[in-house]
């Protein structure tokens, strides 16, 4: 980290050396057992059982070869976007107004739909499993992306809701009604004044939907047969497997959702752009 | 306006329909057969009792309370102070927030393997001490005989696995507070201690409350990482739901342990709203 | 603003480009699936694919399970009286929970031409007069040493003929070598240790695996795995598979499933021995365990499903089946010379413990139905709260003991060997 210039203009270095340490401290916290996972998974099967571990990788590819050859693998790749991907659409399109409902409204049954949106989250998903599957083979559902979507969809739903709606609670109401008091219409006041100031959390909340689907493992070992997903594909076959393979096996699985963190990222802070105007 | 009345329920409806046929349905099958005797019969508790009868429920509900009322505040403090200072870095603020947000996308399953990759007895941290000449060889960490660093290793990944939601949505919650605030404060000579108390802690207070239910709700349900780590030796409440249910197969013991988990969620949530309401009052 | 509204469209157009790939991933002439908890690791999957189904001739999709989904998936599709697995493979245990929707295998044993062992094909019949699930892979559990370990033998014992009172000597000398237990259990959440006592320690130290539960033989039995415990390796708790711990060199005397063994033995032939399991006052307790194929009612293809049972026990099949898994063949086989090395090395302490003098075989438990898990469970917590927590032996027996005879009277089963084959329930005496 270069120097960097808190809010008050006069430059405290003491302060600045404070965080710098901070953020170096916060950064290897997160990203050392993650070097780990990487040296694992890039060296050879003998060093990773032996002891003293590597410190560096020896960027030996036999346990990254066996997966990139393994066969299903790109499709299930594939399906996992799909699923992960339809999660996040439905979780935002479903959660969001209502998130924003709750925000905005008083209205009986408030507390009610909320504790139910939560009570979705706080039931293991694998007892729910059987009744869901005999529904979907009943209905059709059974083994596409959209129905696996929609299992995940619950598990996302009570997220989106809750924290787009602690959003909407922040952004002052007093801006919606100048809005209104000028003309706009409710849904373009949402659209103009709302919406922006709502983006990270609601980049947030999709970005938990995308991330809650892709790790599910449970349901989608249930509900694919043909259309896998990459983490019923692998993960749930990755305990009881070679080490090596187990190390190279989860690096294939966390480095997917980097890159989509990374590629989203931006939105998360896009508001700084107005907060900080 | 003429519309608020109906608005919010419309506004809830899909969401509401949507759990409903997802969600709602299976669960009442599910739960009725918590008070089912196996092969059908009358309401009865029988499966309340076996699953209170038996030996591993106890320690299940103690270490379940013990590790989630140790994890969850020990991440609220954790993703407060890494909100904070996600906010104070103004250069490649998007970087860092990046950083801290990965374990975000790391399923606990792969969580509980990167760190058994630490703690194991060939794992890094012996490698580490012992290149550093402070053992010998490898030592086992994570063993029965010592409880208190099986618990510590498991709260240690919880705590790198999980504290990225709170900190999204901390930090969310913090771009919305107006910076006036602060530089009024700040005229008023108060220390940066006074303002995180003043400014950001009671505005802040949605965010908060939200990331906390939906922490603490996760926390009684962990068991990924406990198994990776601690194996058999410490029981919790979702891995005994998930033992009774696949293991021994018995579904009605497994429900029950389900509802129990849910009950203590909801019990927690209502303490959470209650605690944490919101004293100014929405407007309509 | 423009940014938002961009936004938006592209959530909308992603959104629908996603609806629609979704709807038209169209069914087309699916391959037959073969849902399954063998050859569950990743290696074994691929290879069982490659190498044993490919030669099928006709497309099999094998997907490994955990025991969770495995489990739930047949519950559902029995339920909902339509499905998509065509083919079922899993542990004895696993598939008598769902005996009512498997349809009668009896032509296939037949069909294939081989010699099935007979004593499989009877327990295939899960107590109906059907062939509920025909026999396909077998496997037992044997121990497995560390050449390094071998020093410290105890004096005047032979490997092939250990007791297990040397087998805690021995741990005991390895301790005090190497300043930490040497002995190794898979007592971890996916470990199969409930088996140790079932099938290796209740037989060889009472005869019996459910009538002498509580008898004082039992109670010396415990006390001597107390001492065993002291020996081994406090990490066990979490082991699942020794193979890792062994070859890690974290641990140097295993007891093991054979499967569970064999990355080890093929990646460092040279650096283990097998070697029969250990004997004690009554005889040398050992178990099987069978793996079976099932064919569900709902099955899309059921005629071709039984041809593929059928292929699956054809000698050549079985033999490359083992290579791949290391589960032994079930019927009669010649084995090749080329085998892998943990073929040679499991065979041979598999043929010695069974044709020892003082061989006490035990059967899988036999009509138990879904109380399979509750019966292993017995077992297990009776390992924990002795040796774990410490509690009294005498009380815990007595307390366990009312468990496994609830679980008796509950599945209303006859005792199987090693206790005398009776008509009545069996009992905890």
């Amino acid at each position: 980290m270069k120097a960097m210039s808190l809010r008050n203009p006069v430059i405290r270095r003491n302060g600045n050396f404070l965080i710098g340490t901070a953020v170096v401290t916060a950064c290897l916290w997160v990203l050392v057992p993650l070097y780990f996972l990487a040296v694992n998974a890039l060296s050879s099967p003998k060093a990773v059982i032996g002891f003293p571990k590597p410190a560096v990788p020896q960027f030996n590819l036999e346990s990254v070869h066996f997966f990139a050859t393994y066969e299903g693998v790109a499709t299930a790749l594939l399906n996992s976007v799909l699923v992960a991907g339809l999660t996040m659409v439905l979780a935002i399109g479903l959660g969001a107004p209502a998130g924003y409902a709750l925000a905005r409204f008083d209205f009986p049954g408030k507390s009610a739909f909320r504790l139910v949106v939560l009570m979705t989250r706080a039931f293991p998903l694998p007892l729910l499993a059987l009744p869901l599957t005999v529904l979907y083979i009943r209905t059709g559902l059974d083994d596409t992306a959209l129905g696996l979507a929609f299992v995940h969809t619950t598990l996302a739903l009570p997220f989106s809701i809750l924290i787009t709606a602690s959003l909407f609670l922040s952004i002052p109401v007093e801006l919606e009604e100048a809005a209104w008091t000028l003309g706009c219409t409710r849904i373009g006041a949402f659209r103009h004044i709302v919406l922006p100031l709502a983006v990270p959390g609601i980049a947030a909340s999709a970005v938990f939907a995308f991330v809650t689907s892709w790790n599910e493992v449970f349901a989608a070992a249930v509900l694919t047969v043909q259309h896998r997903t990459l983490t019923a594909f692998l993960l749930q076959s990755l305990d009881v497997s070679p080490l090596p393979l187990k190390f190279a096996g989860a690096a294939a699985l966390v480095l997917p959702t980097l890159i989509f963190l990374f590629a989203v990222r931006k939105y998360l802070f896009s508001l700084w752009g107005i907060a900080n105007r | 306006m003429r519309e608020t009345r109906w608005l919010p329920y419309a506004l809830l409806l899909p969401a509401t329909a949507f759990l409903l046929a997802f969600f709602l349905l299976p669960f009442i099958e599910v739960a009725l057969n918590a008070f089912t005797p196996k092969g059908g019969g009358p309401f009865s508790l029988n499966h309340f009792r076996t699953m209170i009868g038996d030996w591993k429920f106890g320690p299940a509900v103690r270490n379940t309370f013990v590790l989630t009322l140790i994890i969850v505040p020990l991440q609220t403090i954790l993703a407060l102070a890494l909100a904070n200072l996600v906010m104070k870095v103004q250069r490649r603020a998007d970087v860092l927030l990046y950083i801290l947000t990965i374990p975000l996308g790391i399923s606990d399953l792969a969580a509980g393997l990167i760190w058994l990759a630490i703690f194991e007895q060939t794992g890094y941290l012996n490698s580490i001490l012992s290149g550093l000449g402070v053992i010998p060889g490898p030592q086992t960490i994570l063993s029965y005989q010592n409880m208190w660093v099986l618990f510590a290793a498991v709260i240690l990944a919880e705590v790198w696995r999980a504290t990225a939601i709170m900190l999204v949505i901390l930090v969310a919650g913090m771009g919305l507070i107006p910076r006036e605030y602060y530089e009024a404060a700040e005229v008023f000579g108060a220390s940066a201690w006074k303002r995180f108390l003043r400014i950001t802690l009671p505005l802040l207070k949605p965010s908060l409350q939200t990331a906390l239910i939906l922490r603490t709700i996760l926390a009684f349900e962990v068991f990924a990482i406990v198994a990776a780590l601690a194996g058999t030796n410490l029981q919790v409440l979702m891995g005994e739901t998930y033992a009774w249910q696949f293991d021994f197969q018995d579904n009605g013991v497994a429900s029950a342990y389900a509802l129990l988990i849910l009950a203590i969620s909801v019990g927690f949530t209502v303490l959470l709203l209650w605690a944490l309401r919101d004293r100014t009052g929405v407007r309509a | 603003m423009f940014r938002i509204n961009k936004g938006q469209r592209l959530a909308v157009l992603t959104a629908s480009v996603l609806m629609t790939t979704a709807a038209t991933g169209v069914a087309k002439a699916d391959p037959l699936l073969f849902w399954s908890t063998a050859a569950t690791p990743v290696e074994e999957t691929k290879m069982m694919r490659e190498q044993v189904l490919a030669g099928f001739g006709k497309p099999v999709q094998y997907l490994a399970q955990d025991p969770g989904p495995f489990a739930t998936r047949i519950g559902a599709e029995a339920q909902a009286g339509k499905g998509t697995i065509g083919i079922i493979g899993g542990l004895h245990g696993e598939l008598a929970s769902f005996s009512s929707g498997f349809v009668d295998l009896s032509d296939v044993v037949g069909k294939s031409g081989a010699k099935v062992n007979g004593a499989y094909a009877a327990l295939g019949k899960l107590g109906t007069s059907e062939q509920k699930y025909v026999p396909w892979m077998q496997a037992t559990y044997i121990m497995a040493a560390n050449k390094k370990a071998l020093q410290y033998l105890p004096k005047g014992a032979d490997l092939n003929n250990l007791t297990y009172a040397q087998l805690i000597e021995w741990g005991k000398t390895m301790r005090q070598a190497t300043g930490s237990p040497k002995i190794g259990l898979p007592a971890g959440p996916k470990g199969l240790i409930h088996r140790f006592f079932q099938g290796y320690l209740y037989p060889s130290y009472t005869g019996s695996n459910v009538v002498k539960f509580r008898s004082p033989e039992a109670e010396k039995m415990w006390g001597d795995f107390k001492a065993l415990w002291a020996e081994t390796d406090p990490g066990s708790n979490n082991y699942g598979f020794m193979q890792e711990p062994l070859m890690a060199g974290q641990v140097w005397v295993a007891w093991e499933h054979t499967a569970r063994l064999k990355d080890a033995f093929d990646k460092m032939p040279d650096d283990f021995v097998a070697f029969p399991v250990p004997a004690g006052p009554a005889g040398r307790g050992f178990m099987p365990v069978v793996v079976g194929i099932s064919v569900p009612k709902t099955s899309p293809d059921a005629a071709e499903a039984k041809a593929l049972a059928a292929y699956m026990l054809k000698p050549e099949t079985q033999i490359t089946t083992l290579r791949v898994t290391g589960f032994f063949p079930v019927v009669d086989v010649t084995l090749p010379a080329d085998m892998p090395p943990s073929v040679r090395l499991s065979g041979a302490a598999v043929a010695a413990q069974s044709s020892a003098s003082n061989a006490k075989p035990s059967l899988l438990p036999v009509g138990l139905g879904d109380l399979n898990g509750k019966f292993n469970k017995a077992f297990s917590d009776t390992f924990q709260r002795i040796v774990l927590r410490g509690e009294d032996v005498k009380a815990v027996l007595a307390q366990q003991g009312d468990v496994v005879k609830s679980i008796l009277d509950e599945a209303k089963a006859p005792c199987w060997a090693p206790d005398p084959t009776t008509q009545n329930v069996c009992t905890v005496e």
